[in-house]
């Protein structure tokens, strides 16, 4: 497999100020179609991460990557989400979801065209994550979880090559989050983007991820990079497995020492 | 596991609750703001008559009501041109204050480059701008447009302007790395979020396009209500002076009326009702 994001000695400061330096020599790779959780003791710089490897913020020193290409500015085909589910209160679940292919290329210029299609896609997806007759819907219409399930639709209309998760599971209840983790995987397994997530919850990112980095208190570092070796598709019971308990140990270990050696 | 117990066809409500509904019919809800009106011209009109006050002091509604209906004409013609003027200051009040907004709202240079200088503006009492009106364009309808359309451009500029520069970070972030210019953001999100902040707007520009152009019109012209009442208070016609006055009330309700209706059609979903909302699962 071919390395689809590269980070390479990348360092980040909001301002001249030094303690604005939020990343400090920051490499890891990874391969095309990998499931990669990022965790970290908070404020260690998880979402400058996003930020810097989509091309938002640029790097203050160092190289990134992305399909082979140096990102110099924002890229223009990657989906996000976030823990607020930020949606469009003005239009329904289902134009909702359709907000990128008015945006992103190729798909804005044969969206007239072909809005049917589009359209029919945009309702499998909804479907597929258990949003079917909710598509008429308003945000305010929508449970907490529903309006996640919509931004993560949001996400992935597009088919995006590259996906980019901010805690997206983090503001939701226990059972919901759970429920949410199965639909991630079958959406993951069934077009195999590459996925960064960045989380606090080690055991979403123990669930979800094919690898695990830990990441260092500010100034953030990779610290920790744990293969997950739980064969999928996996069952919710991996969550709860012994391996999976083990494995959470061990990064809460390592966190806890990088907070620590901070203070 | 039991089925749950089925909720019965019709439940008696309990005497209290059923007190409680009377005034919030909608019909009777619906008449509580005349009333509002008619007790306060009653009250008015007995105060009025208890003390004998002079009409030239402060006259009757029925006074006023019969002066209304004795110059209607005079009083059609004065509101029809107040009506007018108002409505073209306010039409360049909402292009100009809607494009500089946007202006404002989407590049925080602009911002930080002309708002101090548009508070220093604002608080520039309008009236003592008209006397140079009157020297650039003379004795007419153009002072009047002007004043009204400075006056009612600044509440929405500072609302439209809100309105884009408070686009939540993280939909800034997701258009953005899809490839979204600077004005596609404005135009798919910006835009349409900031249409709840504009409508808002436009119900306090359009009472203040009114005072702007009948003040004007008091200054500077030979036609309008603000002519009309300031000619009518110079012979002692108190009741066509009051009546000047409650014509421009009706007006302004109106106006505010036609302003919220729009609101209510256009931009729903942020004013959306409890009622609305679907119970969460």
């Amino acid at each position: 497999m071919s390395d689809f994001v590269e980070l390479d000695g990348v360092s980040l400061k909001y301002s001249e100020d030094p303690s604005s330096l939020a990343l400090y020599k920051t490499s890891f790779t990874v391969p095309r179609g990998e499931f990669v959780a990022v965790v970290g003791p908070s404020g260690c710089g998880k979402s400058t991460l996003m930020k810097v490897v989509t091309g938002l913020w640029p790097a203050t020193a160092g190289s990134i990557k992305v399909d082979g290409q140096a990102v110099e500015r924002p890229l223009n085909f990657v989906g996000m989400a976030f823990q607020n589910a930020s949606l469009l209160p003005w239009r329904t679940a289902l134009d909702n979801v359709m907000l990128p292919l008015e945006v992103a290329e190729p798909h804005a210029s044969r969206l007239k065209a072909e809005r049917a299609a589009y359209e029919q896609k945009a309702r499998a997806l909804l479907a597929l994550v258990g949003l079917k007759g909710f598509e008429g819907r308003y945000p305010w219409e929508l449970s907490g979880g529903m309006q996640q399930r919509t931004q993560i639709c949001r996400a992935l209309i597009h088919e995006p090559s590259l996906l980019m998760l901010d805690e997206p599971f983090g503001a939701l209840d226990m059972f919901t989050r759970e429920e949410l983790w199965l639909s991630m995987q079958d959406l993951w397994m069934a077009r195999r983007p590459t996925v960064i997530l960045v989380t606090h919850d080690l055991r979403e990112a123990a669930f979800l991820s094919d690898r695990v980095l830990v990441m260092s208190a500010r100034p953030g570092r990779i610290i920790l990079d744990r293969r997950v070796g739980t064969p999928r598709p996996r069952r919710l019971e991996s969550a709860y497995s012994a391996d999976t308990v083990a494995l959470i140990a061990e990064l809460r270990e390592h966190i806890h020492a990088a907070r620590t050696r901070a203070a | 596991m039991q089925p749950a117990p089925e909720p019965p066809e019709q439940f008696d409500l309990p005497a209290r609750v059923r007190r409680k509904r009377f005034l919030e019919r909608a019909p009777v809800r619906r008449s509580l703001p005349w009333l509002v009106v008619i007790g306060m011209f009653v009250f008015w009109e007995l105060f009025v008559r208890a003390f004998s006050i002079e009409q030239f002091i402060l006259p009757a509604p029925s006074a006023i009501f019969a002066a209304l209906w004795q110059w209607r004409g005079l009083i059609l013609e004065n509101s029809w041109q107040t009506l007018m003027t108002t409505l073209v200051g306010f039409a360049l009040a909402i292009v100009v204050g809607g494009l500089g907004g946007i202006a404002l709202g989407s590049s925080a240079l602009v911002y930080e480059s002309f708002y101090p200088a548009l508070i220093g503006f604002n608080s520039v009492p309008k009236v003592a701008v008209i006397p140079i009106l009157i020297i650039w364009f003379g004795i007419g309808t153009v002072p009047a447009i002007i004043t009204a359309f400075l006056l009612a451009f600044f509440p929405i500029l500072v609302n439209v302007a809100t309105g884009i520069a408070t686009v939540e970070p993280e939909l800034r972030d997701v258009l953005r790395a899809l490839g979204a210019s600077r004005r596609q953001v404005i135009m798919k999100v910006g835009l349409p979020r900031s249409m709840p902040y504009f409508f808002a707007s436009l119900k306090i520009a359009m009472t203040v396009a009114f005072v702007g152009s009948i003040v004007a019109e008091t200054v500077a012209a030979n036609k309008g209500i603000g002519y009309l009442m300031l000619v009518a208070s110079s012979r002692f016609e108190v009741p066509l002076a009051f009546a000047g006055l409650i014509v421009t009330g009706i007006m302004g309700v109106a106006m505010y009326a036609i302003s919220a209706g729009i609101e209510r059609r256009m931009t729903g979903w942020a004013t959306r009702s409890a009622d609305m909302s679907l119970p969460t699962s």
